[in-house]
């Protein structure tokens, strides 16, 4: 039940994009054709799943035992970069195809606060479970990770979809790219504010 | 270039947010009263500036290969640096900000101006590229943060003038993502040239 709560919530009512508001930079910026709006999100999946349970790991076994938790956003960076390039070259050597889809969006994800967004939530924010609330363990984070990147996937799809017919239409001057587009994510927001009360 | 434009381009020519649209995410989540978004601005300024600092003076020495995460290492100190001193000084402000202070490390306009001005410009420069945009920054939040508090609660820096609930949306995430749009728009007809 309880990891039913967490899918639901961090899918559609605590959408990453559209209510929490990380990852913004790089949802604007790859969201003008569906094909790399789908592969960026695969990307993102991908990371911030191992992301989180490399950052859990750390911060349950070496940061919380030596009382380092002020290092939590150094440490929690870093780890992140490292394993950026990790994945970058293990999947060069194991998966070349795989490597194709995700590859050129794989070094921007660095730089994608949704990642470290959701790596820090994980270890320090106590989630609300009817009256009783507390903080994620592995599997929890996990599937919260998991479906979090799922949210952003979704949002990233649609909007992608939207924009492309939006290409095609004629905008006023002043409102030609960004304003537009963040026009219309407004009123995606407004849609996915229905979820809201679910959980 | 003069010392002068320096400082003053990040005002408008440069303005983080509505010209180099970078930074967007700190920009629409705290911007929900204008007090919150002057507070995150100040927060990014301060990262902004030492980083500009220290990176311009360690620029000369850094290989080029491992530039970028030497650079998140020493913007990740100063926010760390951050993240303790408001909890000591102003917890209340800490508590409200949340998990957009330690994401000051992955805001684009942080690395963004230590690659593109800081390690090619001497201290003083960068220092003053970093108030430049640090204040153009929070210019945008606080000018956002005004708008979304009038049309959400009908204030001003908690100063209520309009009576009644205002209108919800614009506290919440729709209303962010529209007041950013249009603004944008406005900026674009009048100030962009």
């Amino acid at each position: 039940m309880e990891y039913l709560m967490i899918i639901i919530s961090a899918i559609f009512v605590n959408n990453i994009l559209l209510a929490q508001f990380l990852g913004i930079c790089p949802f604007l910026g790859v969201s003008n054709k569906l094909s790399t709006a789908v592969g960026m999100s695969g990307a993102v999946c991908f990371v911030m799943t191992l992301a989180t349970i490399v950052t859990f790991l750390l911060n349950k076994y070496l940061l919380l035992p030596f009382g380092l938790e002020f290092l939590q956003t150094i440490a929690f960076i870093l780890v992140i970069a490292a394993l950026v390039q990790m994945v970058e070259i293990v999947l060069k050597k194991v998966s070349p195809s795989l490597y194709q889809a995700l590859g050129i969006f794989l070094p921007l994800i660095t730089t994608n606060c949704a990642v470290l967004g959701v790596a820090i939530t994980v270890v320090t924010k106590e989630f609300v479970f009817g009256s009783a609330s507390h903080l994620l363990n592995l599997g929890e984070s996990v599937v919260y990770a998991l479906s979090t990147a799922v949210g952003y996937g979704i949002a990233m799809i649609l909007f992608a979809g939207l924009r492309e017919h939006l290409a095609q239409n004629n905008v006023p001057e002043s409102f030609k790219g960004l304003p537009i587009a963040l026009i219309t994510v407004s009123i995606m927001a407004m849609a996915f504010l229905g979820f809201s009360g679910m959980v | 270039m003069s010392k002068l434009s320096i400082l003053t381009d990040g005002f408008v020519k440069n303005n983080p947010t509505f010209v180099l649209v970078l930074g967007m995410c700190p920009t629409l989540a705290t911007t929900t009263s204008a007090m919150n978004g002057l507070e995150m601005g100040l927060a990014t300024m301060f990262v902004l500036i030492l980083s500009n600092i220290v990176i311009s003076l360690i620029a000369p020495v850094v290989p080029d290969k491992v530039h970028i995460p030497v650079y998140i290492v020493v913007i990740a100190t100063f926010v760390t640096l951050l993240q303790l001193l408001m909890q000591a000084f102003v917890p209340g402000v800490y508590q409200t900000l949340g998990l957009f202070i330690p994401l000051i490390v992955v805001n684009c306009i942080v690395l963004g101006r230590a690659e593109a001005f800081a390690n090619k410009h001497g201290v003083l420069e960068s220092a003053l590229d970093g108030i430049g945009v640090g204040l153009g920054f929070t210019l945008s939040l606080t000018v956002i943060g005004i708008v979304r508090e009038i049309l959400g609660s009908g204030s001003v820096f908690g100063w209520k003038f309009i009576p009644g609930d205002g209108i919800l949306a614009f506290v919440m995430a729709p209303g962010a993502f529209m007041v950013l749009g249009y603004l944008m728009v406005l900026f674009n007809k009048y100030l962009k040239k």
